[in-house]
């Protein structure tokens, strides 16, 4: 378990990135069989530190995203674990007929760990922004979509996607998290949301950078409106804990998701897919970046232009609160 | 070392029974790519038939030569191949592109014994075959990976991401042949998209280039042996063909990428192939 087990001390210290690239060095150590690439972006990803460690065991093929994920499908063919890094972006669109055909289609134990997602890398502007990317991979056959709240649960993600047969994507963000989790042992389980904080008025279902913020803001919540918010950290997009969200339509019947992502297609959509097969009525939200081009500026700024700040997520339970929605409170007479 | 008068004739004689049994598939699929088909047979009969090492009946076998079709879409000149080897039951090449089948016009790594990987979506070979051959390295193992590439393909940048790439990290247990027939969908390669000067552009991207007649199993057998003897430079063989080899009324006609055959085109298409067997066999007498 050397180099994978981290705790808030650590998260102070690294970024989510730096957890990753150090999650994989200690996974590495262990299964000879994994190895790593990256197109010119070993360091930002931090997957050089595994470079650094494995030299041998790592393929830096320059800027060059299509040709680096047809060598991971052709390593994952020779029996190898490729675990490749570069952005969310280049992952989920420069690369993605490589990834669709080469990886998906042919289901090889490729795991992709995107960094620089969302809104993260702020002030590059939105040509490195991804907002797209959970839309486009929750849409790939046989890929697991994994989106991590903190350094610690990408440790976590990092070492299940090894587990876990086929291809995986994990979405990161540039520069530090807020910390989520003081220590790896909240039980993590791919396809398994997190109750952060349990409550019946209304679910706020958050994943990524966005469930610290849904955390504070049903904290605040409950102290100055006396709201019991339900938050639930659905780091799984695919397979996504459908039981969760059916559990959380009939037992608070608004629900409210919110990703650094767009509102087509994400989260949002994978859970009102989900909450609308339940033939239930309930009230719904998604906050996220709207159907646009997102904005340049800091990481923060964005996420509180776009209201998926704490204080965004608080101002829409506040609002679907004052709704009534129903006057009918009898459900056992719906389909 | 050169191929004896036998080996030669066995490989015609193999490359002419694949062609006919390409042009049947043609037939029961109701359409395929035949053009590609026969311009690349002998390629893959000779990579088949005389150099990789490959067992049908153990198709997964670690120490495997691995074949890689970059130009997916003349699956319908490889299955033939791979039913005749033992791969799977010929009889399946009568259900070819029928619904529910497990012969698509690109063939299915995961349905088809003896597919290597799923292609199709041109210029993704190359880098799959590179990822292979360095994986190998890696493992320490000793098999080769061979890539066939279509010409048109080498209008995709990914093919040239991987070229780079393959130099970079001197992939010399991959062997990448290129079915230079001249021709794409919508016309000779020169009027689409100039590959010109091809050959050049290879070496420009740390390749030895080795041109050969890709319907001259000498010239092939030569390629090939040098190709799998080099250990300094990853190397390429521009195999020249024609588009439609072996059928009058289809070859060097890039209209014949993609076509069907009714009963009298069939007949005529057998013909035609056993008139171009004849005149190989012959030339082959003289030599």
């Amino acid at each position: 378990m050397s180099g994978l087990t981290f705790t808030m001390l650590d998260t102070a210290k690294m970024s989510t990135a730096e957890i990753y690239g150090q999650a994989l060095c200690g996974l590495g150590e262990e299964h000879p069989e994994i190895v790593g690439l990256s197109a010119d972006l070993a360091k930002s990803t931090k997957i050089g530190a595994f470079g650094e460690k494995f030299p041998d065991r790592f393929f830096n093929v320059g800027i060059a995203e299509q040709n680096m994920f047809g060598m991971a499908a052709g390593l994952a063919k020779a029996g190898l674990v490729p675990y490749v890094s570069t952005f969310a972006i280049f992952t989920a669109m420069r690369g993605l007929d490589q990834v669709h055909t080469d990886i998906c289609y042919q289901n090889l134990d490729v795991k992709m760990i995107a960094t620089h997602a969302g809104l993260s890398f702020g002030q590059a502007g939105t040509t490195h922004h991804c907002t797209e990317d959970i839309a486009i991979m929750r849409s790939m056959a046989n890929l697991t979509v994994v989106v991590p709240a903190d350094g610690v649960e990408t440790a976590n993600a990092v070492r299940a996607a090894y587990e876990r047969k086929g291809p995986v994507y994990i979405r990161i963000n540039r520069g530090f998290d807020q910390v989520v989790y003081d220590g790896p042992d909240y039980g993590f389980e791919i396809g398994k949301a997190v109750t952060m904080r349990d409550g019946t008025d209304l679910t706020v279902i958050a994943c990524g950078s966005t469930v610290w913020r849904a955390v504070e803001a049903a904290a605040m919540l409950e102290k100055s409106d006396g709201l019991k918010v339900r938050v639930l950290n659905m780091h799984t997009i695919k397979p996504i804990d459908a039981e969760a969200i059916e559990r959380a339509v009939r037992e608070t019947r608004r629900i409210i998701t919110v990703e650094d992502h767009s509102v087509v297609g994400g989260l949002g959509g994978a859970v009102a897919e989900v909450a609308a097969g339940t033939g239930k009525s309930f009230s719904f939200k998604r906050l996220g970046v709207p159907d646009c081009f997102s904005i340049i500026g800091l990481h923060e700024d964005l996420l509180a232009h776009y209201g998926i700040d704490e204080n965004g997520i608080a101002a829409a339970v506040r609002e679907m609160m004052g709704k009534d929605f129903e006057a009918d409170d009898d459900w056992e007479d719906e389909v | 070392m050169a191929l004896t008068t036998e080996e030669r004739r066995r490989l015609e004689d193999k490359a002419h029974e694949l062609r006919l049994l390409s042009v049947d598939t043609v037939a029961w699929a109701g359409s395929g790519h035949v053009g590609g088909s026969m311009s690349a047979m002998d390629i893959m009969t000779i990579l088949y038939h005389k150099y990789m090492r490959v067992d049908p009946k153990d198709p997964a076998k670690p120490d495997r030569d691995r074949f890689i079709l970059s130009k997916g879409h003349v699956g319908v000149g490889y299955a033939p191949l791979l039913a005749d080897l033992g791969y799977f039951d010929k009889e399946l090449l009568r259900e070819y592109n029928h619904t529910g089948s497990p012969l698509g016009m690109h063939l299915d790594s995961n349905k088809v014994r003896g597919v290597e990987a799923s292609t199709g979506s041109l210029g993704h070979g190359l880098a799959i075959g590179l990822g292979m051959a360095l994986g190998a390295r890696l493992r320490g193992e000793a098999w080769k990976t061979f890539v066939l590439l279509g010409d048109g393909e080498c209008d995709e940048g990914a093919v040239w991401e991987s070229a780079m790439a393959a130099a970079h990290f001197k992939a010399t247990n991959l062997i990448t042949v290129v079915d230079r027939n001249h021709c794409m969908i919508d016309g000779p390669t020169e009027d689409v998209m100039a590959l010109e000067p091809f050959a050049d552009k290879w070496r420009a991207f740390g390749f030895e280039v080795i041109e050969a007649d890709g319907h001259d199993f000498d010239a092939l057998a030569s390629a090939i042996e040098r190709a799998m003897a080099a250990t300094d430079k990853p190397v390429v063989i521009i195999a020249d063909t024609i588009k439609g080899c072996g059928i009058d009324f289809i070859a060097g006609d890039y209209k014949w990428h993609y076509g069907g055959f009714d009963a009298e085109k069939l007949a005529k298409a057998k013909e035609s192939l056993g008139l171009y067997h004849e005149s190989r066999l012959a030339k082959g007498a003289e030599r």
